[in-house]
């Protein structure tokens, strides 16, 4: 009897490689900005990297985990602080950063633990309501400044070009990270398990998956994210101010990114991100007319692309920049009825 | 005596007034196939839910080849065997047919890697879905989304595999070849608790047929005296209930 070895699964396909080496290129590109362009050129795009942090941490957590958060702030000021903390103890800010994302985690388990009771708009109000807990906790500490903040010390003695470029590449640096990172997530066994639950959890359930056990790593993986970013933001900004940090907009903000980008998809945080920042760049001075114009946007793509700028284009062209999933390429070449039975007990 | 590979004792389950178990008992012997009839709303998806652990019951027992199993979710059922498929298909939408195999291979039977990405092939080139492997489920008509439960239900490699109407709105013809599936399945030694509408479906297939109304099972034993027994037959009337010698 023939062994059906001639099953072929492939999880790239040709026009994907290529979409990686054009990928490639670009994050060559991005590298090199800091010898071409402006000094404001590159320190405003590291804005730009920390809205795709997030947004990605944030279509990871709502887009496959279901887990509608909008208190994902409270990651980023954590990782915020720790950068301040690990500072004054004469850690590295750059080191500092990661440290950021693994308190970050951290407190996330044990969070979890108490938003996860929740469910649905529960559970998105339940984590904004953590997170100013974490805002009101964080002001009573007068060592990191309490209301007003703090500075970071530890970068101060570099030259502000050198200092600038090497923020820019950090960001960057961390930006390509998490994107691969979230790949490499979405690749592997614990993709599949959170595709499925994006789909429909109690199907995902009946077919073996421990869904509460997933949603609990997807919501520390996007916890760590966020870490970085806020991290991120307090190496470029050199302080830190509790209420902006801990700001809801920046929940606002991810979910504008990934709604307009393509929920789901982990190419909608990308490209949602490059239009939150192009509008932010050309439109910021119009004051609240920029808010309202993002509102009416969003309502827009909500209401005509369901699925984002990316999940449009990709249902008509069935392009995928970041293949995740699994393309049968050649079937068994035996006929079906003369293999082996499924059960054999 | 070998151990029943499903054994409910006792099971009770009622929603505000509405009982849809009420002290019920059955067992499932290894490689057995049974039935399952009733009226609409008579707790039969109900009963699949408590056995494959969505909902649990309000009092009583579920055991597994004499392991008691009532506190497991509903994800570790599946892995030690209890296969399912539900009534109104629930595939990932937006996942292709191979994936949707592959989440019940991996997770569901716990295979790795190739052995993971044979079986869910090879069930779903058993069901008849070998041309559609790639097409996304959500794309599925209802009788490729019927064979893709019942495919997935096998994928997980499960002892005892509870079927949940999968012939219900089917042709004739396909509910022929479905017959023929399902009883390759069983002869291969795989349990079935199949419940349905399409009576003459179960008849071509079950040795057991048992018939549940108002939470009780008010009929068990060979299917074609549970179907002429007349409290079945009453419980029936206005309903439809057909035997292949009534359509034919």
């Amino acid at each position: 009897m023939n062994t059906p070895n001639s099953l072929l699964i492939r999880r790239s396909r040709r026009s994907s490689n290529l979409s990686f080496v054009a990928l490639g290129l670009v994050a060559v590109g991005l590298v090199m900005m800091p010898y071409v362009v402006y000094q404001s050129v590159t320190s405003s795009m590291v804005m730009l990297f920390v809205l795709v942090i997030i947004a990605s941490m944030w279509n990871l957590l709502a887009g496959f985990g279901g887990l509608v958060s909008i208190g994902q702030q409270a990651y980023i000021g954590i990782g915020a602080y720790t950068v301040i903390v690990m500072a004054d103890l004469g850690v590295h800010p750059l080191i500092g950063v990661f440290f950021g994302a693994l308190t970050s985690a951290m407190l996330a388990l044990p969070t979890s633990w108490l938003a996860f009771r929740l469910r649905g708009d529960y559970f998105a109000v339940g984590t904004w309501v953590i997170a100013e807990v974490y805002r009101l906790v964080m002001i009573k500490f007068q060592f990191v400044g309490g209301a007003d903040g703090k500075s970071l010390v530890g970068l101060s003695g570099l030259d502000p070009v050198m200092r600038s470029a090497l923020t820019y590449w950090f960001a960057l640096g961390i930006a390509i990270l998490t994107v691969l990172g979230c790949f490499w997530l979405l690749r592997s066994r614990i993709g599949l398990a959170l595709t499925a639950i994006r789909d429909d959890e109690v199907s995902a359930r009946a077919g073996g998956i421990d869904a509460t056990r997933i949603k609990r790593i997807v919501y520390l993986v996007s916890a760590a994210g966020c870490g970085l970013a806020g991290g991120i933001l307090v190496v470029d900004a050199l302080r830190v101010q509790p209420d902006a940090i801990f700001s809801v907009s920046w929940s606002a903000y991810m979910i504008f990114i990934v709604i307009i980008g393509g929920i789901g998809y982990l190419e909608g945080p990308l490209i949602g991100a490059l239009v939150f920042f192009a509008m932010q760049q050309f439109l910021a001075e119009m004051g609240t007319w920029y808010l309202m114009l993002l509102g009416v946007l969003a309502i827009c793509a909500a209401a005509w692309f369901p699925k984002g700028l990316w999940g449009a284009f990709s249902q008509k062209t069935g392009f995928r920049l970041f293949p995740v999933g699994y393309h049968v390429a050649q079937r068994f070449d035996t006929p079906v009825d003369s293999r082996a039975p499924l059960f054999r007990n | 005596m070998t151990e029943p590979v499903l054994a409910l004792r006792g099971i009770s389950k009622r929603f505000g007034e509405v009982v849809v178990a009420e002290d019920l008992d059955l067992t499932v012997a290894p490689g057995e196939a049974i039935g399952i009839v009733g009226p609409n709303g008579a707790g039969k998806s109900t009963l699949f839910s408590m056995i494959a652990g969505e909902q649990k019951p309000d009092s009583g027992a579920i055991s597994m080849l004499g392991r008691d199993i009532s506190s497991l979710p509903a994800q570790d059922r599946t892995r030690i065997g209890i296969g399912r498929t539900f009534q109104i298909p629930r595939p990932f939408e937006g996942m292709s047919v191979f994936e949707n195999l592959l989440v019940f291979a991996t997770s569901g039977a716990g295979l790795h890697g190739h052995a993971a990405y044979t079986r869910a092939a090879e069930t779903g080139e058993r069901v008849g879905l070998g041309d559609v492997l790639n097409a996304q489920a959500g794309s599925l008509g209802l009788l490729a989304r019927k064979r893709l439960e019942l495919a997935r239900g096998l994928a997980s490699d499960p002892t005892v595999l509870l079927l949940d109407e999968v012939a219900g709105g089917l042709t004739e013809p396909e509910v022929a070849d479905l017959v023929e599936l399902i009883r390759g399945v069983q002869q291969e030694g795989l349990a079935i608790v199949w419940i349905e509408h399409v009576v003459h479906a179960l008849t071509q297939t079950v040795r057991r047929l048992a018939c549940l109304a108002g939470g009780r099972l008010i009929a068990d034993g060979d299917p074609f005296e549970v179907l002429d027994d007349p409290v079945v037959r009453e419980v029936y009337l206005g309903t439809t209930l057909t035997t292949e010698e009534d359509t034919a």
